[in-house]
């Protein structure tokens, strides 16, 4: 069977919901960041596939969502851990002071 | 050097040389920042408001006055304003947006510098991270390519996750900015899936070339799911940004933990480029889909309008309320992007909006410079009891705020009421009477909560009688944002002439026809 574009984009898009099911389901923060990632990836995933039909340019997208996604690791762990330094807790149920 | 020299020309650096110089002044203030020893950590503040001077003072002669003269000359202006191959357009519409975020970033670093002190956080990389944010956020209005849109969104949003975090030892800061990076990475992800279906549809990331082949695919497959798919992710991801509900929920907690200069420069800089990319987006990329997303928007804006204004009603904590008067402001922006038929948008709705982000730039830092004044040793000076008897207190400060208030509630001789006007205008040029009612309800909704807090400042006794001292840095910061709300209401003409300016997209075709 021959791989076609089209295979590429199934599995993009099963990636994005798999992403999406974990941002919105899990409860631990670590968690929440890699399937973001997950997100990311079926982008990068896209543009690659999409790039054998049009040329080069969703390579070099897919270059900068890349280190996008690498910035965005950097600074939320960062952020995790400056957040863990005050309250000893990663569970996004105990992200609770700020509400109504 | 000559390899380089082959794909780019010294004139596309002469059009990015604002956004160069604030990144260079960005890298400076850290390289400063390490030799200073800490009572003159204030001389970051310094050197960032130059770095801010001198882009705008690039912006303005390089930039504007020969983009001015071409346009008196009648030449054709896509010479003029197309760098990188087509990536930017440093039309008049991007030179408004930069205007408009350069005063927000030096308004703000004003009403930073003694804050930063009494939070005892006073570090250069603040500023750097403003003026980065800054640069993200000027990319997002020159962009007319998704990898550079793209880019320059995530450079504003990373720099601004950092700045809401900004109080490390602060509980609610460093929950404000996990919230708020959870959310906006989140949404980041689903709009860069958009942007890739996008890419796929058309074969390219340019956004004129973007709405030339959706306006071909349209015309033979006109309910392709893969295209209401790239819609319904992009916008997803654009709403989010500008907070309209039901992609608000990162707002209000983000605005309530952050430091307080950063809450204001978030709510009227970071809400200005978030339009300035929905305005690109939905007017150059894909406005051939309008009759898709039109019914999308219509139901957005009533649900953001009702969201936000219900919502503000019940909020004792200041900042809390006008994260919510935010997304209230938001709706009725959405109203002028709704304004119009099934296919031509209307080009006073997209007036209003931009100089509703204009006003609400000033009121809104009025407001939060107001706050920002408020925080004492002890007090956190956020919630409605800390504004209490202000008037007893610091009489000034008292009706400047009122000023900036009754301007947010769009009472008529303030800045504040043009907005609205010509939003409302063109709701009802274009025959949305239901919506424009329906607005107008909520504006009377609106005008309870800012007098609500006008009422805890006059007629309510003050806590204590701590006097309320003000840095000569916030002095300037108020007045600027004081004369600002008071001088557009009285004499609107050249802003409203600068706003009608900006729509002059006399290079894209298609737009020009959409906008006569």
């Amino acid at each position: 069977m021959e791989i076609t574009t089209l295979h590429y984009l199934v599995v993009a898009s099963a990636l994005f919901i798999i992403g999406t099911i974990g941002v919105l389901t899990r409860r631990n923060v670590i968690i929440i960041l890699m399937s973001i990632e997950l997100i990311l990836n079926a982008v990068n995933l896209n543009l690659v596939a999409f790039s054998r039909l049009y040329g080069l340019q969703g390579q070099v997208f897919s270059i900068f969502v890349i280190t996008d996604a690498a910035a965005e690791a950097a600074v939320g762990l960062g952020i995790l851990i400056a957040f863990f330094r005050n309250k000893e807790t990663i569970n996004a149920d105990e992200i609770d002071l700020l509400k109504f | 050097m000559s390899a380089f020299s082959q794909y780019f020309t010294g004139f596309d650096y002469t059009l990015s040389l604002p956004m160069v110089l604030l990144t260079l002044f960005a890298l400076g203030v850290l390289l400063i920042d390490l030799m200073l020893p800490v009572e003159w950590k204030r001389l970051n503040a310094v050197t960032a408001l130059l770095g801010i001077m001198f882009s705008g003072a690039a912006l303005f002669l390089r930039i504007q006055v020969p983009y001015r003269a071409a346009e008196a000359r009648g030449m054709s202006l896509y010479r003029f304003t197309h760098g990188f191959g087509g990536s930017i357009a440093m039309d008049s519409f991007a030179i408004y947006f930069f205007y408009l975020f350069l005063a927000a970033g030096a308004i703000t670093i004003l009403m930073s510098t003694r804050y930063l002190e009494v939070e005892k956080e006073n570090h250069g990389e603040f500023y750097a991270l403003i003026l980065l944010s800054m640069v993200g956020m000027m990319g997002m209005a020159c962009g007319t390519d998704l990898i550079v849109l793209f880019i320059s969104l995530e450079l504003m949003a990373i720099s601004t996750y950092v700045l809401v975090g900004f109080l490390r030892r602060d509980r609610r800061s460093n929950e404000a900015s996990l919230k708020y990076l959870l959310l906006g990475a989140f949404s980041s992800g689903i709009f860069a899936y958009g942007l890739s279906l996008l890419y796929g549809l058309t074969g390219s990331t340019r956004l004129p070339q973007i709405a030339a082949m959706l306006n071909g695919y349209l015309a033979t497959r006109p309910t392709d799911p893969i295209l209401v798919l790239a819609l319904i992710t992009t916008a997803t991801g654009l709403l989010f940004k500008i907070a309209a509900v039901p992609f608000h929920q990162w707002a209000p907690d983000a605005y309530e933990g952050a430091p307080t200069s950063i809450t204001g420069f978030m709510s009227v800089a970071g809400k200005a480029a978030a339009w300035a990319l929905l305005l690109r987006i939905f007017l150059y990329g894909i406005h051939p889909l309008r009759p898709l997303y039109l019914p999308l928007l219509v139901f957005v804006a009533i649900a953001t309008m009702t969201g936000g204004n219900l919502a503000a009603l019940t909020q004792t904590n200041l900042k809390r309320l006008f994260a919510y008067s935010s997304i209230a402001h938001v709706g009725y922006m959405l109203l002028g992007l709704i304004a119009g038929d099934q296919h031509r948008v209307n080009a006073d709705g997209i007036k209003g909006i931009l100089i509703y982000l204009l006003v609400y730039t000033f009121m809104n830092l009025g407001v939060f410079a107001v706050i920002t004044s408020l925080r004492r040793r002890d007090i956190i000076g956020d919630e409605l009891d800390d504004i209490s008897g202000l008037w007893f207190k610091a009489p000034t400060e008292a009706v400047l705020m009122m000023t900036f208030l009754l301007s947010l509630a769009g009472i008529p001789p303030l800045a504040g009421f043009y907005g609205k006007y010509f939003i409302f205008l063109s709701l009802i040029g274009t025959g949305h009477y239901a919506l424009a009612s329906l607005a107008v309800v909520y504006v009377a909704v609106a005008l309870y909560y800012y007098i609500k807090v006008v009422n805890a400042m006059f007629m309510r006794p003050a806590v204590d009688t701590v006097p309320v001292s003000l840095s000569p840095a916030m002095r300037v910061a108020l007045f600027v944002t004081a004369v600002a709300t008071v001088g557009i209401g009285l004499v609107p003409d050249p802003f409203i002439r600068a706003a009608t300016w900006s729509l002059h997209l006399a290079q894209y075709a298609p737009v020009a026809q959409l906008l006569r």
